[in-house]
């Protein structure tokens, strides 16, 4: 299995990213220019703050040449998991239902807490994010309930953002493209306190 | 070349903090009778072809799920 994350200017959870992908198999980083994905089994949009967040988190980071690539292989059905920026840039980039807005009390929250994956498991990874308040019109929320695309969701009284129904991750229709605002890559070490992030990143590609 | 500007705010039922948080700052300030604050952004811009604006405001100034937006031509050109 061959992992690549995708490094845009401001990311910086890239390297974090690298080593939880290199603990499952071969991982290489993927420059945001960069267009040759073919030497790849999986994707990862690491956290940060692609081209600075202007204008909207994700949003102009969704035309690099590396998105675009991206969105071939995922249409492809190549597994692809955005994490944090990621999980923004995968929404701006349309490859995810949904968009994340401002946390509701207007604070970055920065904390371990526990997410209940779509299987009922749950997980102790941490999250630290200022814009995460996951927002779908109700209608569509009710689809993905419907659809079984809620991937993960804060474990009631975590939700740190006002994510409409504790919403936490999502995937797309055919399930290769997750997104997710807690960081897994940072809860893959016992020294971290959890390795549970190790089981996000295998649900995609372990 | 034709100048406009961009009004881009947060659409209508969408919870704005930004916008709450200034209108609870107001009172304390003295301004009373203040309310449905909206914050949003606005963007100014120079065109050759002003017609393509709409399209630029759907694909990159606007997040059309959760902003509304307005074009204001600045000059005829």
């Amino acid at each position: 299995m061959r992992w690549g994350v995708v490094q845009f200017p401001g990311s910086c959870d890239e390297r974090d990213a690298l080593h939880a992908c290199s603990l499952l198999g071969d991982a290489r980083l993927v420059w945001h220019e960069e267009r040759g994905l073919d030497d790849l089994d999986v994707v990862v949009v690491p956290g940060g703050f692609s081209y600075g967040d202007y204008l909207r988190a994700g949003a102009i980071a969704r035309f690099s040449p590396a998105m675009e690539a991206v969105a071939e292989f995922a249409a492809g059905g190549g597994p692809v998991l955005g994490i944090c920026n990621g999980f923004q840039v995968l929404c701006e980039a349309g490859l995810l239902p949904g968009a994340l807005l401002l946390n509701e009390d207007l604070r970055f929250h920065c904390r371990q807490l526990e997410l209940t994956a779509a299987d009922g498991s749950i997980l102790s990874i941490p999250a630290k994010h200022g814009e995460g308040r996951y927002y779908a019109p109700d209608e569509a929320l009710d689809e993905l309930e419907a659809k079984g695309q809620i991937a993960y969701r804060y474990t009631p009284g975590q939700n740190p953002n006002g994510s409409a129904r504790d919403i936490a991750g999502v995937r797309n229709e055919s399930g290769n493209v997750v997104g997710l605002m807690p960081h897994p890559e940072h809860a893959v070490d016992p020294l971290t306190g959890s390795t549970d992030g190790l089981r996000v990143f295998e649900a995609l590609g372990g | 070349m034709p100048k406009a500007r961009v009004l881009i705010r947060p659409k209508e039922g969408i919870l704005d903090p930004q916008g709450k948080a200034v209108e609870r700052a107001l009172p304390a300030l003295g301004f009373e009778g203040i309310e449905h604050v909206r914050v949003g952004r606005m963007v100014e811009l120079e065109a050759e072809d002003p017609a393509r604006i709409g399209e630029l405001c759907e694909k990159l100034l606007a997040n059309p799920l959760i902003e509304d937006y307005e074009i204001e031509r600045i000059d005829a050109g």
